[in-house]
């Protein structure tokens, strides 16, 4: 029964002390004077706005992606006890005393952190060496990039984390031969439109006959059928919708959709539309609140009713232009439906307006599941598209690989400190040439093997097969979607993809060191140079710290010693 | 057992053990396939009657070619009037013979083609092309369109001879040829002076010639090993001497020599001397000689247009020196900039064009209502700017001043000469890039304000402080905001007459955009210099005439609101084009495929999904195929993956398109299509016939299916063929039309 107590209780803990400082260390370098600067820092304006939607729970629209990025943050901002109130509008902004900046900022710094021991942990799982493992770790430790982007309020940090964690699980839990590699999207964060769901007393309509005079609605209501012949009229103005062969202001093919004013007696009213229910089951259905998708053909002109997808300029207020579309044909921009609805009862315009600005009577209980809204909303963050700008510190994905580019994140308000993403030009150099060595290693292994030459044994080859296939794998995958997208794009959307080729960079070295030194004498002076060239590494990542942290103020000289390219650029003030 | 069917089987039975090359396999195919076709009850062939069994191959090719031949001629001159894209092509037709330079973002093969028919044929080069519908009356058109015809006929012989190498079976071949003969489309885009009958003559061909020498490669380094390889390569040239979309061909290829060339160097029996040449020979046949022939066919290019004429513009500075008639050709101007000078001021970035103004104002609500500054890129007295210091208005040509020269760094005020206008920038935003800041025409007989000034700035300084003509790269910043003159390449609405939009832009990244040269330049007080010495090399035309070219195709963006075609449309024949009339009393030609092949095609794409996908999961779990049915498989996974290969590379690219798409893009595909269905119903009628072999049915299912999908096609096509031929009367909603009950979709228009 109680057998277990003879035995004496042992715990046996197996501590990688490696582990343990390269998390140390990683927290000691993200965490630092996290709340530093108090203001807002480059894309936070974007994420804060997000933050404060969820804290305030409204809802909105971002194309960068799917939520749980935004969601993290929020979880940061509601452990901090964020209220939400907080005006995102500029960059630099001074955080005003009720925003949590630290814990705002923590999950991204603790997820950069754990990138650290995570990279160690994945070269281990990928069969290379202590002293490898450690190198990559190393490397991720003192990315300067890498280390600016995770100390803010942004996503990337977490993106990469979860890229890692994906390829540690399944290293160490899935662990099969055969290397098919999902990785996590290289989704972007810029740009975001957020569309409001702004309601308005001025979208609501009222559905008329032509034949009748009053806008109250029969005793007992008679449903709108496909087919009918109706008038819209606006529920503010009284205005009948009307089209006419007039070109419409930004699409000169289609015609002006507008609401008829009574005193231009020279053009007579063409008001009649025709309810097309485009999903209806029977030739006489009725109309329904949501469900229905209806389209309206002018009776006059016969053009449909449509959303050209313009934005108008100012006078419109920026919102969307509404066309009568003349040619045939099918489009989703075309069909409508009806949101909201209510009964009219007032004969009297005032009555109406009051009426109208009062919440609705009729509650209609939406019955769209989980997975309409679900599919809906993926669908809307595929196709929501921006207006192709373009930024001061945009970039191209060729200007990445080569640091050409990079992002002034903030300067402080009197002094010159700043915070630039900017990466380590050493790592960056190294880790391409690396990738170029892997290919081209690879290649030649494969054609020797191909003419029944085998240079490395059986376990060796496979290794380095799995270790290219993940690494180079996760870099393409990361990078060249870019390529096709045309979007504003940034240099931090190359992160994810640095990450994967500093993971294949110390085991490239190792490769060499093992395989293509031939006497430890050459292994030696390999082993040397590789030192001297980490050394490089750190020499430059401290040199280049001042711009990652933000907390030391430069004179202009030294800032301009530190711009080693002319394409970089680095705020000097003029004085 | 079940009796010996079809050529799939037999022809893999034959495939030679000693060095047999193509025409021999085909010959022994042959003989097969006319045995089963036309004399089943034969059980075995004499030997003395091959000589009749080859001329009943040859028969058959001939009777292919002919028909072909018949139906794309046959009513060749109807309508007498241009229509479609002939208004581009045959003017570019016309260019030629009359050698005026000029632009298009296609390569030249084609329309140097098409002007050297027309030449041959007697067309003098006069009629203007100017728009669909206008009439050709006395000028000879003819040669022009049959000999697009007579390309385009070549596409069914290719096709035939394709389907039989990679099938070795007759009634694919056949069907093949059926399904594309009686295609309304293919016959169409066969009719008119159009690029894509030519462009497809050389896809086919380059196919044809691969898949030739494939055969051949059992006797390499042989005569016809040479003459396929050698001819695979000049017909790649040829599909990219017409258009890019000649490159998924040469991907086609490349693809092939590469598994090709893996295969050889896996082979332990050969040396790696003898792979050595196998790769030398590729890299000669595929790499180097459709390079010489493209490089070749730009040389004629260049050559032939000698003369100014509408796409100078388009190109560089130093390009158009050498076009007689051209302002800069055997032009002499004086070398440095002056005060006083009148200038042309060129963007760096090709395809921009001149900075220009003219007498319009931007519209209400766009910016400042001041005039107009643009870029535009035909020569034109507007583009004409008088350079001045900034804080006089003395006229600097008086001859009492001494000339004095523009320095870099020197603060300048630019007056459009025309309107006497200052070119002038604001905080105001540019009306399509809003982040730049709008550039308009202020200030009147030179009198404005200080925003009317900016700082010159020589970017290469290589030639000194002064600035040099065509040479000397310079930027405008404007003194008041500090921002650069720029053009962002983006094209003004209809206001703005789709010139380019000008933009002073606050980010001050070096790129072309904001760098400009200075062209033409007139100063009395100046000695000129030739400029002769500024002429560019070929292999700078070469680069120079590519660029342009991507960057027009890359600019060729669906406009606002436009129905574009989208690639999802085209397999399942969406919606035509309207080649000629769109009203009941017009001479109507319609684009659109014959519905029955097209939809064959599209089913048979799914069924070759799933039966090969079935056959090859079958083989890799190990399961052991009747012998009966592996030469089946065989034909089936490699020759019709070669054709599935064919389609997906002509077809998906055109996704990640971003430029404008139209539904003749399609047709290159739409042929692998067909040539797949010819496999996958021969293939399929095959199994059935093995599967029911005991029944009577079984016996002759193969015959009568293909009889009946021949029929079927035929049939579709007498119902389809006015499409093509050309309609008259009512439209065909109403009932007395001819191609009543036929509009299948309602989202066809005719």
């Amino acid at each position: 029964m109680l057998r277990f107590l003879e035995r004496p209780l042992v715990v046996t803990a197996d501590i990688n002390l490696n582990l343990v400082a390269l998390t140390g260390l990683g927290l000691l370098t993200r965490l630092w004077q996290l709340s530093y600067p108090r203001a807002v820092v480059f894309d936070e304006v974007y994420y804060g706005q997000y933050i404060s939607f969820y804290m305030k729970r409204i809802f909105f629209l971002d194309d960068s992606g799917p939520p749980f990025g935004h969601m993290l943050l929020a979880l940061g901002g509601y452990l901090g006890g964020f209220d939400g109130n907080f005006l995102w509008n500029q960059i630099g902004a001074e955080y005003s005393s009720n925003v949590p900046v630290w814990s705002l900022r923590l999950l991204p710094a603790l997820a950069g952190a754990l990138s650290v021991p995570m990279a160690y942990q994945i070269v281990l799982e990928l069969h290379f060496s202590h002293c490898t493992a450690m190198g990559a770790a190393l490397l991720m430790l003192i990315e300067n990039a890498l280390l600016t982007q995770s100390r803010l309020m942004l996503l990337e940090s977490l993106l990469i984390f979860f890229n890692l964690l994906a390829v540690l699980s399944y290293l160490k839990f899935f662990n099969s031969q055969t290397h098919r590699y999902e990785n996590g999207r290289g989704s972007s964060h810029q740009q975001q439109v957020t569309c409001y769901p702004f309601k308005d007393i001025n979208n609501w309509w009222i559905v008329k006959d032509p034949g009748r005079h009053q806008l109250v609605v029969n005793n007992p209501p008679r449903p709108v059928r496909h087919g009918d012949i109706i008038q819209l009229v606006h529920g503010m103005t009284t205005r009948l919708l009307n089209t006419h062969d007039v070109a419409a202001a930004l699409s000169p093919h289609s015609q002006e959709v507008s609401c008829y004013i009574d005193y231009n007696i020279s053009m007579p009213a063409q008001s009649l539309w025709k309810l097309d229910i485009v999903n209806r089951e029977s030739s006489r259905d009725t109309w329904k609140t949501i469900l229905s998708e209806v389209r309206f053909v002018h009776v006059n002109t016969s053009a449909v009713l449509k959303l050209s997808g313009a934005h108008l300029p100012d006078w419109g207020f920026r919102q969307l232009e509404v066309v009568g579309e003349k040619s045939r044909g099918h489009h989703e921009s075309m069909v409508w439906n009806v949101e909201e609805h209510r009964y009219g009862q007032s004969q009297e315009q005032e009555e109406r307006e009051l009426e109208l600005h009062s919440p609705s009577q009729v509650d209609i209980s939406r019955n769209l599941s989980f997975m309409a809204r679900f599919s809906e909303l993926q669908w809307k963050m595929l196709t929501l598209k921006n207006e192709n700008s373009e930024h001061k510190y945009s970039s191209t994905p060729l200007e990445w690989v080569t640091l050409d580019t990079n992002i002034a994140y903030w300067l402080h308000p009197r002094t010159s400190a700043q915070i630039h993403l900017l990466g380590n030009i050493v790592i960056w150099a190294s880790a391409s040439l690396a990738t170029v060595a892997y290919i081209l290693l690879f290649l030649w292994y494969l054609l020797r093997r191909r003419r029944s030459i085998w240079d490395l044994p059986k376990d060796a080859w496979s290794h380095w097969v799995l270790a290219g296939a993940l690494c180079t794998g996760g870099w393409a995958f990361n990078y060249l979607p870019f390529f096709l997208m045309e979007r504003m794009l940034f240099l931090y959307h190359y992160l994810p993809a640095l990450t994967f080729q500093i993971l294949l960079l110390p085991i490239v070295l190792q490769h060499i060191s093992d395989h293509l030194c031939r006497s430890q004498l050459q292994r030696n002076v390999f082993s040397a140079l590789v030192v001297a060239w980490y050394s490089s590494a750190c020499h430059v990542s401290n040199m280049l710290r001042p711009l990652t942290y933000g907390d030391t103020s430069l004179s202009p000289g030294e800032l301009r010693a530190l711009r080693w390219k002319d394409s970089w650029d680095i705020l000097i003030r003029k004085y | 057992m079940p009796p010996a069917i079809g050529g799939g089987l037999t022809g893999s039975e034959l495939r030679p053990r000693r060095g047999r090359c193509a025409p021999q396999a085909a010959r022994a195919v042959g003989r097969d396939t006319v045995r089963r076709v036309a004399a089943r009850s034969l059980k075995r062939p004499a030997w003395s009657s091959r000589s009749f069994e080859a001329a009943g191959r040859w028969a058959t090719l001939a009777v292919v070619t002919l028909l072909s031949f018949a139906t794309r001629f046959h009513r060749l001159d109807q309508p007498a009037h241009i229509c479609w894209d002939e208004t581009h092509f045959g003017k570019m037709g016309s260019y030629y013979i009359n050698r005026t330079f000029f632009f298009d973002v296609h390569p030249p093969l084609g329309k140097m083609l098409i002007g050297l028919a027309g030449y041959l044929s007697g067309y003098d080069g006069t009629f203007l092309f100017e728009k669909p519908g206008d009439r050709y009356e006395h000028h000879s058109y003819m040669g022009m369109r049959g000999f697009c015809a007579f390309l385009g006929s070549w596409l069914i012989p290719f096709a035939y001879l394709t389907v039989l190498d990679l099938s070795k079976s007759f009634p694919a071949a056949l069907l093949t040829a059926a399904l594309l003969t009686f295609d309304t489309g293919c016959l169409t885009l066969s009719q008119y002076i159009l690029l894509d009958p030519i462009l497809m003559f050389f896809i086919m061909a380059a196919m044809l010639s691969m898949v030739k020498y494939n055969s051949c490669a059992d006797r390499p380094f042989s005569a016809p090993w040479w003459f396929w390889l050698s001819l695979t390569g000049i017909s790649l040239a040829g599909a990219l001497g017409v258009k890019f979309v000649g490159l998924f061909i040469i991907l086609q290829v490349g693809l092939n020599t590469i598994s090709d060339l893996w295969q050889l160097f896996g082979d332990l029996s050969l040396s790696l001397v003898t792979v050595g040449k196998h790769l030398t020979a590729r890299i000669l046949c595929l790499i180097v000689l459709p390079l010489v022939l493209y490089v070749t066919i730009f040389a004629v290019h260049v050559m032939v247009l000698n003369k100014s004429g509408p796409g100078d513009g388009f190109f560089s500075s130093a390009f158009q020196a050498r076009l007689s008639g051209n302002s800069l050709h055997n032009a002499s101007i004086p070398e440095y900039l002056a005060y006083g000078s009148v200038i042309t001021v060129k963007n760096l970035r090709m395809a921009i064009g001149y900075l220009h103004s003219h007498r319009h104002l931007y519209p209400e609500g766009i910016g400042a209502r001041q005039q107009q500054v643009t870029t535009y890129l035909h020569k034109d007295y507007n583009n004409l700017w008088i350079i001045k210091k900034h804080n006089t208005n003395t006229d600097p040509l008086d001859p009492s001043f001494p000339v004095e020269f523009v320095r870099h760094g020197d603060i300048v005020r630019l007056e459009h000469k025309e309107t006497t206008r200052n070119l002038h920038s604001h905080y105001h935003e540019a009306p399509l890039t809003r982040k730049h800041y709008q550039v308009t025409g202020y200030g009147i007989n030179g009198t404005g304000d200080s925003n009317d000034f900016w700082k010159i700035e020589v970017v290469n300084r290589k030639y000194g402080n002064r600035i040099k003509v065509l040479r000397s790269r310079i930027r405008f910043i404007h003194l008041v905001t500090g921002c650069v003159l720029g053009s962002s390449g983006k094209i003004l609405p209809r206001w703005g007459w789709e010139q380019l939009e000008v933009t002073c832009t606050p980010y001050l990244k070096e790129t072309s955009n904001s760098i400009w040269n200075i062209e033409d330049h007139i100063n009395p007080k100046l000695p000129n210099i030739s400029l002769d010495v500024l002429q560019p090399s070929f292999s700078e035309i070469l680069l120079e005439s590519h660029m342009v070219m991507i960057r027009g195709n890359n600019g060729l963006k669906p406009k606002d609101n436009e129905f574009t075609s989208k690639p999802w449309h085209w397999p399942i024949n969406y919606q035509g084009l309207r080649f000629s009339g769109a009203n009941d009393t017009d001479f109507r030609v319609y684009l659109l495929g014959n519905p029955v092949v097209w939809w064959l095609n599209l089913v048979s794409i799914v069924l070759y999904l799933l039966l090969g996908s079935t056959i090859a999961i079958a083989i890799k779990r190990g399961v052991q195929l009747p012998a009966e049915l592996e030469g089946l498989t065989r034909v089936l996974l490699r020759g019709g993956g070669q054709l599935l290969l064919g389609w997906t590379l002509h077809y998906f690219p055109f996704f990640l398109m971003g430029r404008i798409l139209y539904f003749h893009h399609y047709f290159p595909a739409m042929l692998f299509s067909s040539m797949l269905t010819g496999i996958l119903w021969d293939t399929l009628l095959q199994l059935c016939a093995w599967g029911l072999a005991s029944s009577p049915v079984g016996r002759r299912i193969h015959a009568m299916g293909i009889v009946s999908l021949l029929l079927a096609t035929a049939y579709s096509f007498y119902l389809f063929h006015p499409l093509a031929y050309g309609m008259v009367g009512p439209l065909a909603q109403e009932p007395e039309s001819p191609m009543a009950g036929l509009r299948w979709l309602e989202s066809w228009e005719f």
